[in-house]
């Protein structure tokens, strides 16, 4: 019945390319042999509408058993069968062209099911699409209609709304029109459309005003520290465009939640439905209301799913232990449905067309004809994931726990805190100056206080769905399945009778649900260390063609203060070493500070220092310097990285902010070094610099300045560096590395997934308290001493290298 | 009272337990009954006035040399080389023998009127020597009239100005040494022989050589054909050496030789106990192991080293003799062995070690797992002269704590070694086939090695091929409370106890096995029959 009903018929889908409508296309084409199927596609940036059929739809694994079953034929059968046409419901009239708008009018059925299913949609978009879609569909099938022009006579809309826009009131949800139900408020959508219009541009306003731009500005900083102008004003931007979402967010949420929907999803939806009946009360019209629809019972292929949905993230956060407590009702109904029912029940209703202006409804639920508890379900799954484990990083099974179903309110209050703790705690942590494995700690602080921030969130947008005591009636759907032959019966079967939940949450569900999830599965502990290895090898690939280093804390810890304390010691008896030892940590704080807001501006600041300084004698001293500091402040596996670089061709850079001297005798292991350079009059330095010195943004530039003059390529190179000031060059190419990141990179890093890199000092090297010389003058003669006392310390004139002023 | 000459201690149950070095600190382990000991003679008595003694050999060489006063004259040039920070073992106390040998030296210079002289410190491929070193080898004097005029150098194996080629010899080695050196009228060269491989023609043919003509005699089959290297008539290591030498002098280069040897009077009081046989501990010598064993067992890693690395040796010179090279090294060479050589009867089936903090390498610095594998299978395993002390497929059982822990500016490549050459294999042979000759001309390591203080790029494979003998003629090595990551990648086995070790060495040599202990310090070298 419903193939010969459907027979040589268009049958055109929106949503084609989510969950409901692959399923439906699919069975359309398998199941239905002579129609025609009409999706109705937006086209992307990147991709035409075409292209995202073939990407989107037909490579889906849903077409797998279609593709063997086709064979050879496979191709030419969607040629023939598949006709898309480009549109979009979030515009009016759907944005189609005149062909397009011909194709859809040849169209018998439409089947919308195009929607935004976020359940944390922006009220604006949800509006757009939910609220105003069905009504944009159904005004140009009428239109065409109208027109006449190839239509193919009266026009049938199959709207998919779901079962939740009867809210959450308890008791029995009938299938008939909200406005007919006790479930019903009166609200205006057409004032719901203006006022959601008006809170998105509210938001953008306010987003703009100084204060808040200051505070985004900041935001920025803390996140990336000195990591110049652009990154920052992108990341500021970035967070303005976020902020304003949230804000669309909570509008939605309290907006519905205020009517008595859980979301603004069901609201947006309950609004359409609505919509959609006040303004073609003559159309032809099912509506369809499903309730969670969640993987295949048996079309096209048991457990078939597509996407994350709502009920598989809590379930892998659940499975991996991270979930430690959910709300819900034990003994309270869990409304699921397999999408191979609601799609069978879609195609029946396309079959089977109700009188113009006499709306149907159908109800696509389990939960009045076949239950399944909430409680039911958390023990199939306790009991699933102790026989099937998921495993931790270490390879360890991890245990699931076992939930004692308290109330919403207390878990909510649970998570808010601990997520305000952890927040706390990384606030805390990226402000000190701790780098390396101290910082990967940050890193794994932001990664928990992600991890409670999203269970919060399924615990916020989902706690409703498993309290709803709302029971939805499938007297229509039921009888709509009575009125199939036989031969329907078996083939578009949709009786939600047919589920044994027992068996399709342990032998189909879950399975499915991890098999999706990349969720390891089997023990051992390899996989990390094999993915460092892997990392490591495409950084040692022949193909790179650059490695640029940065050089403080990344091939050495020490920094341009260690280094000018020891030249400036060098020539000191010990006492004087000290106190100048003191000296410098006393203005430690502030030099830390200014360094922190600007590096340039801290070089140019500290480099004065150098001023009145004997230039060949530093310039000779600092080679000494090398051994007794720089090569015991190295990192051997840093050097050595350099060096693998070089055997296989890479280019090498060295872009630093240290002075020229200090790193001359690194120069064997670079192609080239940009260092600072100071300023030289008469054999002695001035303390001002020759050009500025190279940081932040200037790094990046240089970077690209040089790999154009050598004609090398960007995104085949790598670079080295170990904090957020280094972030435009990080970002400059192909292959960034965060080695021993400070805080904020390291929590970067992680988020990127940039390889991150250990290096410490030789094991069990020596560790110099002082970053001072070792005396020249322990044995010395007091004539020796007085000759070179005091080249560069302070405020050294040039006459202190011939007599010393001071004895 | 002549002193005690060395014996073989047969372990029976009133016998105290042994002393064993272990790194910066000690271990006493009660040995099996049946073991056998070996106690090296006592320390010779030194020469009361060595100045007097230093001009008595001047004047009086060995071989058909001149009197060095005959030799000099004004106008010629003059290079005294001498014997790196490497030598003696620990360093000794101020004056240094050198001091003592070169201000003689340079007294008749000066006498004879000659004014061109330098100072080279004979380096080889080893690292350069700091101003402190130089200062305490030499004396503040002799360092403070050369080194700021730059009169005093050290031989740079890498300067491509700094270094001739002589030819090669008879058998195709390539001869090339110290320019300034082979440039010179004549070459003075002072040397301390502390063991008996040192000194004779190794002094200029090595001292002041390059790669090219180093890596002739530096390599596993030279290493292997030396049974041992300590033993100058059986070792491939000195017949190499030795017509390298004679080369050199055929080339038309003079070397006066001067060699000094030292007793074994190796530590100062407070650590006197180390000297003495167990069973004849005094009191204050028990209390005095206690106490530093304690503070050794209580400070961290790097205090103790320091100590240790602190320590200035009151050894003294027991002879002196200069003239014509191999003359002079043969009477140097008799010196060594009666102060070190003990009759050992037969082989044995484990041979146990104690491991001190020092090697020839790691003077002021950090003795690395690689040097700790040299100093045991290098070093003391060929402490013998006939045969080696244990058999064939035997065990060698060594404690040392073989922390993974190398110093940064001195062991550059030692580092990379490590992590990179024996993380593959441990194979010598292998290892000198795919990796040595990276290493040897990497840039990086070269200009290490010619402007900081690091020790060339190769020098870890000679480290490893000194080795190849031992790990060539052993079943098994054991080190007892090392490192354990450390040791096995080395390719040892670690134990955490002596007891733990025996069993373990039983798996390989059976049940009942003899065992050997060769006690150091001092210095001991076993005469095998």
């Amino acid at each position: 019945m419903i193939v010969e009903s459907l027979a040589g018929k268009r049958v055109a889908v929106t949503g084609a390319t989510g969950f409901l409508g692959t399923a439906l296309v699919e069975r359309l084409l398998r199941c239905v042999p002579d129609c025609t199927v009409v999706p109705v596609i937006r086209p992307s940036r990147r991709a035409s509408a075409e292209q995202r059929a073939r990407r989107e739809i037909v490579r889906n694994d849903c077409f797998d058993r279609l593709r063997s079953e086709w064979g050879d034929r496979f191709d030419g059968q969607i040629d023939r069968r598949l006709d898309v046409i480009a549109g979009d419901v979030g515009v009016d009239g759907l944005a189609l062209d005149a062909a397009g708008r011909a194709a859809l009018a040849a169209c018998d059925v439409v089947v919308h099911s195009a929607a935004t299913v976020s359940f944390d949609a922006a009220l604006d978009a949800a509006v757009e699409v939910n609220l105003l879609g069905p009504s944009r569909v159904a005004s140009v099938l009428e239109e065409t209609a109208t027109e006449g022009a190839g239509s193919a006579g009266d026009p049938y809309l199959v709207s998919v709304s779901t079962a939740y826009v009867a809210g959450r009131r308890p008791g029995e949800a009938p299938e008939r029109p909200l406005a007919d139900t006790p479930f019903s408020i009166e609200v205006d959508w057409r004032a719901e459309v203006g006022a959601a219009r008006r809170v998105r541009a509210d938001a953008d306003a306010a987003s703009r005003s100084p204060e808040q731009l200051a505070k985004f500005m900041r935001a920025a900083r803390r996140d990336l520290g000195a990591a110049g102008t652009h990154l920052l004003s992108e990341r500021s931007e970035k967070m303005r465009e976020e902020w304003v979402r949230n804000r669309l967010v909570e509008a939605g949420r309290a907006r519905a939640q205020s009517l008595g929907w859980p979301d603004a999803y069901a609201y947006t939806k309950a609004l359409g439905e609505r919509a959609l009946l006040d303004q073609h009360p003559d159309l032809a019209l099912t509506i369809v209301r499903p309730s969670i629809i969640e993987s295949a019972l048996a079309e096209p292929a048991p457990g078939w799913i597509r996407g994350f949905r709502m009920a598989e993230p809590i379930i892998i956060s659940y499975a991996r232990g991270l979930l430690r407590e959910f709300p819900g009702l034990p003994e309270g109904v869990i409304d699921v449905i397999p999408v191979d029912l609601v799609v069978a029940a879609v195609i029946a209703a396309a079959a089977d067309r109700p009188q113009p202006g006499d709306p149907r409804i159908l109800q696509v639920a389990s939960g009045m004809r076949n239950p399944l508890s909430y409680g039911r379900l958390v023990d199939l799954a306790q009991e699933w994931f102790s026989a099937n484990p998921l495993y931790d990083e270490k390879g360890q099974p991890i245990v699931v726990p076992e939930w004692s179903f308290p109330g919403r309110g207390r878990v909510t209050r649970q998570l808010q805190r601990s997520e305000r703790a952890l927040a706390l705690v990384e606030r805390v942590l990226t402000t000190l100056p701790v780098r390396g494995r101290q910082a990967q700690l940050s890193g794994t602080v932001e990664q928990k206080r992600s991890l409670a921030e999203r269970a919060l969130s399924y615990v916020t947008l989902y706690g409703a769905y498993t309290e709803t005591e709302a029971r939805f009636a499938v007297g229509e759907l039921i009888a709509a399945y009575g009125r199939l032959d036989e031969r329907d019966k078996a083939a578009f079967c949709f009786d939600p009778a047919v589920v044994d939940w027992d068996h399709y949450v342990t032998a189909i569900h879950l399975p499915s649900v991890v098999a999706h999830a990349r969720v390891r599965t089997t023990p051992g502990g390899r996989s990390v260390a094999s993915r460092a290895e892997r990392a490591k090898r495409a950084l040692l690939s022949p193909s790179r063609q650059l490695a640029a280093f940065d050089l403080e804390n990344t091939l050495i810890a020490a920094n341009v203060v260690d280094s000018y304390a020891w030249l400036a010691t060098r020539r000191l008896p010990r006492d004087d070493q000290v106190r100048l030892a003191l000296r410098m940590f006393r203005q430690a704080p502030g030099l830390l500070a200014l360094d922190k807001r600007d590096r340039g501006d801290f070089l140019r600041h500290f480099y004065r220092r150098y001023d009145g300084a004997p230039a060949e004698l530093v310039r000779a001293d600092a080679w000494e310097m090398y051994a007794q500091l720089l090569a015991l402040k190295s990192f051997p596996a840093g050097l050595r990285r350099v060096r693998e670089h070089r055997a296989l061709g890479h280019r090498t850079i060295l872009i630093t902010g240290a002075l020229d001297f200090v790193v001359a005798p690194l120069r064997p292991l670079f192609d080239e070094i940009v260092s600072a350079r100071l300023e030289e009059r008469d054999g002695y330095f001035t303390g001002g610099l020759v050009d500025s010195p190279p940081t932040g943004e200037a790094r990046a530039l240089l970077l690209a300045s040089y790999a154009q003059a050598e004609g090398l390529d960007l995104t085949e190179s790598i670079a080295y560096a170990d904090s957020a000031s280094d972030l435009p060059l990080l970002e400059a190419v192909g292959f960034p590395v965060a080695v021993n990141p400070e805080a904020k990179l390291a929590t970067i890093a992680r988020k990127r997934g940039w390889h991150v890199e250990i290096w410490q000092k030789a094991p069990g090297g020596p560790r110099p308290l002082l970053p001072t010389a070792q005396t020249l003058f322990g044995r010395r003669s007091a004539e020796t001493r007085v000759a070179a006392r005091s080249a560069i310390t302070g405020n050294a004139a040039h006459d202190s290298t011939g007599t010393d002023p001071s004895r | 009272m002549s002193p005690r000459p060395g014996f073989v201690l047969d372990v029976d149950r009133s016998t105290p337990p042994t002393l064993f070095w272990h790194g910066e600190g000690f271990r006493l382990e009660k040995l099996p009954e049946g073991s056998r000991v070996v106690y090296p003679p006592e320390p010779h008595t030194a020469i009361p006035d060595p100045r007097h003694a230093i001009r008595q050999a001047l004047h009086h060489p060995l071989g058909d040399a001149l009197p060095l006063p005959e030799q000099l004259r004004p106008g010629m040039r003059l290079t005294i080389a001498f014997d790196d920070v490497s030598l003696p073992l620990p360093p000794m106390r101020r004056p240094d023998v050198r001091q003592l040998v070169i201000e003689e030296v340079l007294e008749m210079a000066a006498t004879a009127g000659v004014d061109d002289v330098v100072l080279v410190a004979a380096l080889a491929l080893h690292r350069r020597m700091t101003d402190d070193e130089l200062r305490h080898a030499l004396g503040e004097r002799v360092f403070d009239a050369f080194a700021p005029h730059g009169l005093l150098l050290q031989h740079d194996a890498e300067d491509p100005t700094g270094v001739v080629h002589l030819g090669v010899t008879d058998t195709g080695e390539d001869v090339e040494i110290n320019k300034r050196a082979a440039e010179s009228d004549l070459v003075v060269y002072v040397n301390i022989n502390l063991v008996a491989m040192d000194g004779g023609h190794k002094s200029v043919a090595t001292g002041l050589a390059s790669y090219r003509s180093i890596r002739h005699h530096h390599n596993v089959a030279t290493m292997r054909a030396s049974r041992s290297f300590m033993d100058q008539h059986h070792s491939e290591l000195h017949s190499s050496n030795w017509r390298m030498g004679r080369h050199i002098a055929k080339s038309g280069v003079k070397i006066f030789q001067i060699e000094t040897t030292l007793n074994t009077d190796t530590f100062p009081n407070q650590f006197r106990f180390l000297q003495r046989r167990e069973w004849e501990w005094s009191l204050k010598d028990r209390a005095s192991y206690a106490a530093v064993s304690r503070a050794t067992a209580a400070a961290p890693e790097r205090m103790t080293r320091s100590i240790f690395h602190s320590i200035r040796s009151p050894h003294a010179m027991s002879s002196v003799q200069a003239g014509e090279v191999e003359a002079v090294h043969a009477a140097t060479t008799r010196n060594v062995y009666a102060q070190q050589l003990v009759e050992v009867d037969g082989q044995t089936d484990i041979l146990t070690l104690g491991l001190p903090y020092i090697c020839p390498y790691n003077v002021d610095s950090i003795m690395n797992p690689i040097l700790v594998a040299c100093l045991g299978l290098g070093y003391f395993f060929n402490m013998y002269r006939g045969k080696p002390l244990v058999r064939e497929g035997g065990v060698l059982i060594m404690s040392h704590p073989t922390p993974w822990s190398f110093h940064p500016v001195h062991h550059p490549s030692y580092v990379d070694f490590f992590e990179e050459v024996l993380a593959e294999t441990t194979d010598p042979v292998e290892i000198e086939a795919r990796f040595e000759k990276s290493y040897a001309t990497d840039p990086w390591y070269v200009h290490l090695y010619r402007t900081s203080y690091a020790y060339h790029g190769v020098h870890p494979f000679y480290m490893w091929y000194w080795c190849a003998h031992a790990l060539e003629h052993l079943g098994s090595v054991i080190v007892v409370g090392g490192n354990r990551s450390a040791v096995r990648r080395l390719g040892f086995k670690p134990a955490s106890t002596m007891a733990d070790a025996l069993e373990m060495a039983e798996d390989v040599v059976g049940p009942s096995p003899t065992l050997t202990h060769l006690h150091s310090p001092p210095l001991a070298m076993a005469d095998v029959r």
